[in-house]
């Protein structure tokens, strides 16, 4: 069976939600029975034919081709499967994923695998604010799995995250690990101001040296043992994460924020 | 049946079902790795007295350890879970934790989930760390030496304990050296330990004494002081006896160790005074595990 394919018509004017058109909803039926399927799009609902067209069948392997950002929820709450998204995608990509890999070839918008449970989201492009994030009002971020992300993230990645890996390879704007629960944020290239701001426990693995606010206070150099099997656990994605010299065990080790439980970390590559 | 002149009784051994776990201990080199592993095996001999039975299995290369640092692997061996996981927790906490520069991970993927480092999380005073790494719960637990980092839990299953067989020498150097032989072919063998002093038993024990007090007392049959004076087992020209217990995680892990064990005994020969192979069992009523000896090396 051929990957069930999306392919986009025509730029909708309104944004589009994409979250019936994930796996288990897919499952057993028809490409006629998918076709019909409705789309919400501003007050207008669309069928999918209208707007892609549908070629192959195995649900379990869904691609969209041509995506832009104006189709938001891509994946939500996708349990099981591949979903590889041509294009970009709009806000909320992967929110609350429970497994299964999304793959965007492309960048993402806001809130990109937000409230994330299970399995493995990658964008080759730059990210949004609020990756990994938890939704407005909400508590609890991302709980678990991978988010890999090739380009630069915006604001407040990881806010609320409570576990799994954000692996950056770019540059993470303001805010970066902001309200963390625990879990680990690794960013290769630059990080904003007010990193780990109100962060309780976690990690934020860094390979340049932050602007730190003076709520973090710096507890000298160290050999840690765990950073080798972390990094022996990124060994399986396509990312810089995964070569071997990527990976380091000599870090600055900074506790912080301070005035929260201070229970957090920021650990600096050293050379 | 003889080999190389060494008569093998036609035997068994006894062996119990038992409950074993294995963990990985590993620290800046080998030396402080196999020190902090000695004192986890320590006191380790046998469930009768010590709590459990435990030894080292090997040592590890690097690339064999989840951290990339030399290692040896230990197994531990008790009666019972309940009995092993507090074993476990109290050796790891008094002898892995406090050996400079170790960590500790677990040595079985599989079976029932015990305790580990899980609870010894809290000697970090609230200061300790979690990492879930691929599905695994590390934690970080700040010492003075920097950090020691364990793996929350290992795997329990289910094992044999108290396969056996016993060298009769015409002289004690040349029982031990038959017993050194053979403990040095076996520690080659994977997923068993020879938990005695060095791996060799002297005073093999049988069940009762003449004291009620006592679950278990000198094997008075292969004593060769006693020859004369009890129901010996011995001919005239056996002076000394010695015995390897096996544990391992089956009984065909204890088949492999046994022929391996006795084969490397009975290489030296009846010219270098080994005499005759036999083993320790009960009349085959208590534990349901035969080894039959000269099965075994047929």
């Amino acid at each position: 069976m051929s990957a069930l394919t999306f392919t986009l018509k025509l730029q909708p004017q309104q944004r589009v939600d994409m979250s019936s058109l994930v796996p288990q909803k897919l499952q057993n039926l028809s490409s006629a029975e998918i076709g019909a399927l409705e789309l919400q799009s501003g007050k207008k609902k669309f069928r999918v034919d209208e707007l892609f067209s549908i070629e192959g069948s195995d649900a379990q392997q869904i691609v969209i081709q041509n995506s832009c950002d104006k189709l938001d929820f891509i994946g939500k709450e996708m349990d099981g499967g591949t979903l590889t998204v041509n294009g970009d995608a709009g806000a909320y990509l992967g929110l609350g994923i429970k497994n299964g890999e999304i793959t965007v070839n492309g960048n993402a918008g806001l809130y990109a695998a937000c409230e994330m449970k299970k399995g493995l989201v990658t964008i080759t492009g730059n990210a949004g604010d609020f990756l990994g994030a938890a939704l407005p009002g909400n508590k609890m971020g991302m709980k678990g799995g991978t988010i890999l992300v090739k380009g630069n993230v915006g604001e407040r990645a990881g806010d609320h995250m409570r576990r799994g890996n954000i692996l950056i390879e770019g540059n993470a704007g303001d805010y970066c690990g902001s309200r963390m629960t625990a879990g680990t944020i690794a960013v290769m290239g630059q990080t904003g101001k007010y990193l780990g701001y109100a962060m309780r426990r976690g990690t934020l693995l860094l390979w340049n040296q932050p602007v730190l606010s003076a709520n973090f206070n710096d507890c000298g150099a160290h050999t840690l043992a765990f950073l080798p099997i972390l990094f022996a656990s990124f060994k399986k994605f396509n990312s810089k994460f995964a070569q071997a010299s990527a990976g380091f065990n000599r870090v600055q080790r900074y506790a912080g924020d301070m005035a929260e439980k201070g229970r957090g970390e920021v650990l600096v590559k050293l050379n | 049946m003889i080999i190389n002149g060494v008569v093998i009784d036609e035997t068994f051994a006894e062996a119990f079902p038992m409950k074993a776990t294995r963990a990985i201990i590993t620290a800046q080199n080998e030396k402080w790795a196999m020190i902090s592993a000695q004192a986890m095996t320590g006191f380790a001999t046998s469930v009768i007295a010590c709590g459990c039975e435990a030894g080292i299995e090997r040592v590890l290369d690097p690339s064999e350890t989840p951290d990339g640092r030399p290692g040896v692997s230990v197994m531990i061996f008790a009666m019972g879970g309940k009995g092993l996981a507090k074993q476990l927790e109290t050796r790891a906490g008094q002898c892995v934790l406090t050996s400079p520069t170790s960590a500790l991970f677990a040595g079985i993927d599989g079976g029932t989930r015990i305790a580990l480092g899980k609870n010894l999380r809290y000697f970090g005073d609230g200061f300790q760390i979690s990492k879930q790494i691929d599905g695994k719960r590390y934690w970080r637990i700040p010492v003075m030496d920097g950090e020691f980092l364990t793996e929350a839990t290992t795997g329990q299953v289910d094992a044999v304990g108290g396969g056996n067989f016993l060298v009769l020498a015409e002289s004690q150097p040349q029982a031990l050296a038959a017993c050194e032989a053979a403990i040095e072919a076996m520690r080659k063998m994977p997923n068993v330990i020879m938990p005695f002093p060095g791996g060799v038993v002297r005073s093999g024990s049988k069940v009762g004494s003449k004291y009620a007090s006592l679950g278990a007392s000198t094997n008075d049959a292969f004593c060769p002081t006693l020859k004369g004076a009890t129901k010996t087992d011995l001919s005239p020209e056996i002076e000394s006896v010695m015995e390897i217990v096996i544990d391992g995680l089956t009984k065909e892990d204890i088949d492999k160790a046994m022929r391996v064990g006795i084969q490397a005994a009975c290489d030296l020969g009846a010219a270098n005074g080994i005499k005759r192979i036999s083993a320790g069992n009960y009349g085959g009523k208590l534990g349901p595990f035969h080894f039959h000896l000269q099965e075994i090396m047929a």
